[in-house]
């Protein structure tokens, strides 16, 4: 099984994607996290004005599986939250990089390690069994 | 990579079916095919299949198999006819739970255990230190035997196809001997889903003909994940989370499956004592705040301090609610009482509810 990675997205190896234009970005997580996880049915995520360095937990996704931490790639703070995606949780696995995105964040310039869908494609392959 | 992971005879068939396969006791077993939720949704409205090949299983022969089980068991076993089945459980002499186990009487003098997986080598090296004086012969069959359970309203329907009458016939948690479409196979009725159902033990040769067979009669395939969600609903026990060594049964509302009017057996001194003064209770609470509670999460009494911790927790499929089971300090055990369950550090408020959360819907005479 192949998983999309779009390549105008950075990945991070917590399976989070981010997408920077110029200081803000929008965050979510990545086809195969949603295919891992199975049936999303809860989405925990921040109020708008919380403030996360690069790394940081900034919510979570739930399965009736599993539960999974969520991670920013880089640090900002939180203008906007996708309620749509809380509301009608199947959006995170239907459509992970659209309508399934979680936050957007204004940039503090606090960013950790991201990868090119290439590089982020390869980790996957390497995790997968 | 440690150990390589052991794979059931049915591998080939789920990988067939695109299973998401995950490590579970040192199994290599199918967590889900399509979906959890459509998975626990067949087997609550109609029929599903789960391979549970990886279980143990144990027979008890000879003379003293009667005796024997009476003294290393909870249950009474002389209750327990030819061709029925009951559930029991393995205590040590102080009272914790060694494992939880089906006890199948196939014939005079003749016992099937079915025990959990991630326990086969505990209980074998268990029972044995109690051979003995009893005139018992113990045989671990676990490796040749497969195991197929068949769940659901639709499963006596499914299973008239392939074995006749005896599906109709057959009473609940009896067992009998059958032929599955020509291949001798042991069927009782029994499960783990709070369905009415069956389980179908058979050769690891005949495994994959019933399996597909199964699945031709219009049984969907079902991964541990149904599995659990399943069991949880009815509040059945899954050892490692509502029972353990450290966990008598009695907090684990299992005090009916413990006979201490049976004669002396194995942790029934404990047990009696245990009776009337245990200190923790497992309970059935709704997260009423937002989140959803999961096993391990530590569980504290509104002012603070903590009371214990849960159990297993999850959205239930069925229910639509984040519920969860949790073992507290008796004096929390209490319908509409609240306690918070600690989710990423942050208490959540929880409310006890009545327990089970769901009502199995077995067949009954």
């Amino acid at each position: 099984m192949s998983f999309k990675t779009p390549s105008e997205l950075k990945y991070i190896k917590s399976h989070e994607w981010i997408k920077i234009e110029g200081d803000t970005a929008t965050i979510g997580i990545s086809d195969y996290a949603q295919d891992s996880l199975g049936d999303v049915v809860y989405v925990e995520l921040p109020d708008v004005g919380a403030r996360f360095g690069a790394g940081d937990a900034f919510g979570a996704v739930e399965s009736v599986k599993a539960s999974s931490d969520l991670y920013v790639p880089a640090g900002g703070e939180v203008i906007e939250v996708n309620t749509a995606a809380t509301e009608q949780t199947d959006l995170v696995n239907t459509d992970p990089y659209g309508n399934g995105w979680l936050i957007k964040i204004k940039l503090s310039g606090d960013q950790g390690e991201l990868l090119d869908a290439a590089a982020y494609t390869a980790f996957v392959d390497s995790i997968k069994h | 990579m440690s150990t390589p992971l052991l794979r059931t005879t049915l591998y080939d068939d789920h990988v067939r079916l695109n299973a998401r396969m995950v490590e579970f006791g040192g199994w290599e077993m199918p967590v889900q095919y399509t979906g959890i939720i459509d998975e626990h949704r067949a087997v609550r409205e109609r029929a599903g299949i789960f391979d549970v090949s990886h279980m143990g299983e144990f027979w008890v022969t000879g003379p003293d198999s009667l005796a024997f089980l009476q003294y290393v068991t909870t249950a009474d076993v002389s209750q327990l006819g030819i061709g029925q089945a009951g559930y029991a459980l393995f205590c040590r002499p102080d009272g914790g739970v060694v494992d939880d186990l089906f006890i199948y009487h196939l014939d005079v003098d003749r016992y099937l255990l079915v025990v959990n997986a991630s326990n086969i080598a505990k209980d074998w090296e268990w029972i044995n230190q109690f051979v003995g004086k009893f005139s018992v012969t113990l045989t671990n069959e676990s490796d040749a035997t497969a195991l197929i359970a068949l769940q659901g309203p639709q499963a006596e329907a499914v299973l008239q196809r392939h074995i006749g009458q005896l599906a109709i016939d057959l009473p609940f948690h009896g067992v009998s001997n059958a032929t599955f479409d020509g291949k001798s196979i042991i069927v009782a009725r029994t499960g783990y889903t709070g369905e009415d159902g069956f389980e179908v033990f058979s050769s690891n040769d005949d495994a994959s003909a019933i399996w597909q067979a199964l699945i031709g009669s219009s049984a969907t395939a079902c991964g541990l994940g149904a599995r659990d969600s399943l069991r949880f609903e009815p509040c059945l026990a899954l050892y490692g989370h509502e029972l353990s060594d450290t966990i008598n049964p009695y907090e684990a509302r299992l005090g009916w499956a413990v006979k201490l009017n049976k004669g002396e057996f194995v942790g029934s001194q404990a047990l009696t004592d245990l009776k009337s003064n245990f200190s923790r209770r497992l309970v059935a609470f709704e997260v009423t705040g937002k989140g959803i509670a999961r096993g391990d999460y530590p569980v504290q009494a509104i002012t603070g301090e903590r009371i214990g911790h849960v159990t297993t927790g999850m959205p239930s499929p069925t229910l639509g609610k984040p519920l969860g089971l949790a073992l507290v300090e008796r004096a929390y055990a209490v319908e509409g009482g609240e306690f918070d369950v600690i989710i990423r550090e942050k208490p959540v408020r929880a409310v006890v509810v009545k327990y089970p959360f769901y009502q199995s819907r077995y067949k009954r005479p």
